[in-house]
């Protein structure tokens, strides 16, 4: 089935992380009019995590939100004929595309069609010898075993899914900004070689792929950058035209807000050369857009650009680093800070009783030093101090003593200690390599509720 | 006669990160002030400010038809979200180490 031809494409973006909010989501799908709703929910450690929640379980290691989320939006989608793409299925497309279709029927969506993407895990072609990307050396040198390893695939492994007339697509690694540039390019019929066009949907692709961050989102500061509503704030929405040049709205009625400054914050989030932006798709070229606010809440962007795509795809390689523990106890009123400071050193003195436990063991004082102390030790008079004792390990025990000690803070610690708690994380390393692109095969198969 | 002025003031700031980069783009509130970041707002200056931090390059792109500086800060997450330690493994609240820094300002700019 090839739709005609379309003047312009008006796409939202639903989710911008793993754990993002729902209810602006389900206001896009109801209100937005929207031809795509676009679900970003897969970082380089929430893939990580997703291998291992399979690995213990062969029926999980997807998004853990996907059953709210498509219950939430599945009928209001369909209704107005919205087209879902995401990277929920995360480790386990499969699973997440068989759930979609299950929670289609109950909502008596007969005949929705679900597309699962798949062959972006390629862990069975990551031996000991490859060679990392970000670091010297091989996966061997890292010591850690591997949970799982994906490609970032492109734009190109959507293609066949959305020329099949899905109405979700549910797939696994997909390079962030390649969910908005897929269906664009198959609306506009654009080349997968006209690199200024890719470049083009690249950059609507970087400026939605955040959700909130581009609408208000991660910018208020209170007297300086003033956000109205940042309670209610929506979600983003580009209207897109075919030759590439776009503008960033959000509802009326909804929080937050769409101005020059929220559009150029976002515009090099995560970025590093403006003029090489590596994607699957094309490497864009931000360093002449031009950024121009029309109306209230309504900014055109213009001018993005291209140059071919890298050769090879990126790889991120998570491996299974152990355990993460963090205990804290907290001291307030006159002297707090030399109290905590005590707490701190009579807890690293314990512990250096067992020099292994120091290995990987930093304390800090959250008040004092937590965040900027690395960089430098701001003036603080504070009387409310929160000692952090945060261990990283691949042995549980060393984690059981840290707690333990840090714990026992309570009774045989400085005066006035209280509060404590301590939190147990799974952890993961992830690292990076490169693989040809014919090593990398996508497929898609198309399910109908 | 000079004052002293916060990035702050005149500039806001969004960090990422990517393994251990950082990035962290800086932007000027008004086009007037931008000159003033630009010349003083420089990657020798913030190494310079943060040297226990930012151990690794630090280098400077600019968009001067927007108003912004983009730094990208090498070897500056403590080994990065996989390995450090910082409450923030993330730097994404070093936007405000770069907005903590004093300026001169050669004549009063309002904020």
């Amino acid at each position: 089935m090839v739709p005609p031809m379309k003047r312009s494409v008006r796409i939202g973006c639903g989710a911008g992380f793993s754990s993002d909010r729902l209810e602006p989501a389900i206001d896009l799908a109801q209100r937005g009019a929207l031809d795509y709703l676009v679900f970003e929910c897969l970082g380089e450690r929430t893939m990580a995590f997703g291998h291992r929640d399979r690995m213990l379980d062969g029926s999980k290691g997807y998004n853990p939100h996907t059953a709210q989320r498509m219950r939430a939006v599945l009928a209001a989608c369909r209704k107005n004929g919205t087209v879902i793409v995401t990277n929920m299925g995360a480790a386990n497309p499969l699973a997440a595309t068989q759930l979609t279709v299950g929670i289609a029927r109950e909502l008596g969506l007969a005949g929705l069609k679900v597309a699962c993407v798949e062959g972006d895990d390629v862990t069975r072609q990551i031996g000991p010898a490859t060679a990392l990307h970000d670091r010297d050396g091989t996966v061997r040198d890292v010591g850690l075993s591997v949970v799982g390893a994906n490609a970032y695939l492109g734009a190109d492994a959507l293609l066949p899914a959305l020329k099949a007339g899905a109405d979700v697509i549910i797939a696994g690694r997909i390079a962030d900004p390649s969910l908005f540039v897929a269906p664009l390019a198959f609306r506009f019929g654009w080349g997968l070689d006209d690199w200024q066009l890719l470049g083009r949907g690249t950059a609507v692709g970087h400026l939605l792929e955040c959700g909130m961050q581009v609408t208000g989102g991660y910018f208020a500061d209170p007297g300086f950058k003033d956000v109205p509503g940042l309670v209610d704030c929506g979600f983003p929405i580009a209207e897109v035209g075919f030759d590439g040049g776009f503008t960033v709205t959000k509802l009326p009625d909804t929080g937050g807000c769409v101005t020059t400054a929220t559009v150029k914050e976002q515009l090099l989030y995560e970025v590093h050369d403006p003029a090489t932006y590596l994607t699957p798709d094309v490497t864009a070229d931000f360093s002449r857009i031009a950024i121009q606010q029309l109306e209230t809440d309504r900014v055109q962007v213009n001018g993005a650009d291209g140059q071919p795509r890298p050769d090879k795809l990126k790889v991120t390689i998570g491996f299974d680093g152990g355990f993460l523990a963090e205990g804290g106890i907290s001291y307030a009123g006159p002297n707090a800070q030399a109290r905590a400071r005590l707490a701190g050193e009579v807890v690293w003195q314990r512990l250096s009783r067992n020099n292994a436990l120091l290995g990987d063991l930093r304390i800090d004082m959250i008040g004092v030093n937590s965040l900027h102390g690395t960089a430098h030790m701001p003036p603080t008079d504070s009387e409310d101090v929160r000692l952090r004792v945060a261990m990283r390990s691949r042995r549980r025990e060393d984690i059981d003593t840290m707690l333990w000690e840090v714990e026992a803070l309570l009774c045989c610690g400085p005066a006035g200690g209280g509060g404590y708690r301590g939190t147990i994380s799974p952890c993961v390393v992830t690292h990076s390599a490169l693989v040809a692109r014919d090593q990398v095969r996508p497929t898609m198969r198309m399910f109908t509720a | 006669m000079s004052e002293r002025l916060k990035v702050h003031d005149i500039a806001h700031a969004r960090a990422g990160d990517k393994g251990d980069i950082s990035s962290i783009s800086v932007w000027a509130y008004d086009p007037k002030d931008y000159p003033l970041l630009k010349s003083q707002l420089t990657a020798e200056r913030l190494k310079a400010a943060y040297p226990k931090l930012l151990r690794g390059n630090v280098t400077r792109y600019e968009l001067d038809h927007l108003h912004g500086l983009n730094f990208v800060l090498r070897d500056a997450l403590e080994g990065g979200v996989n390995t450090s330690l910082n409450l923030d493994s993330h730097g994404k609240s070093f936007s405000y180490l770069i907005l903590a820094l004093e300026i001169d300002a050669p004549e009063p700019t309002s904020p």
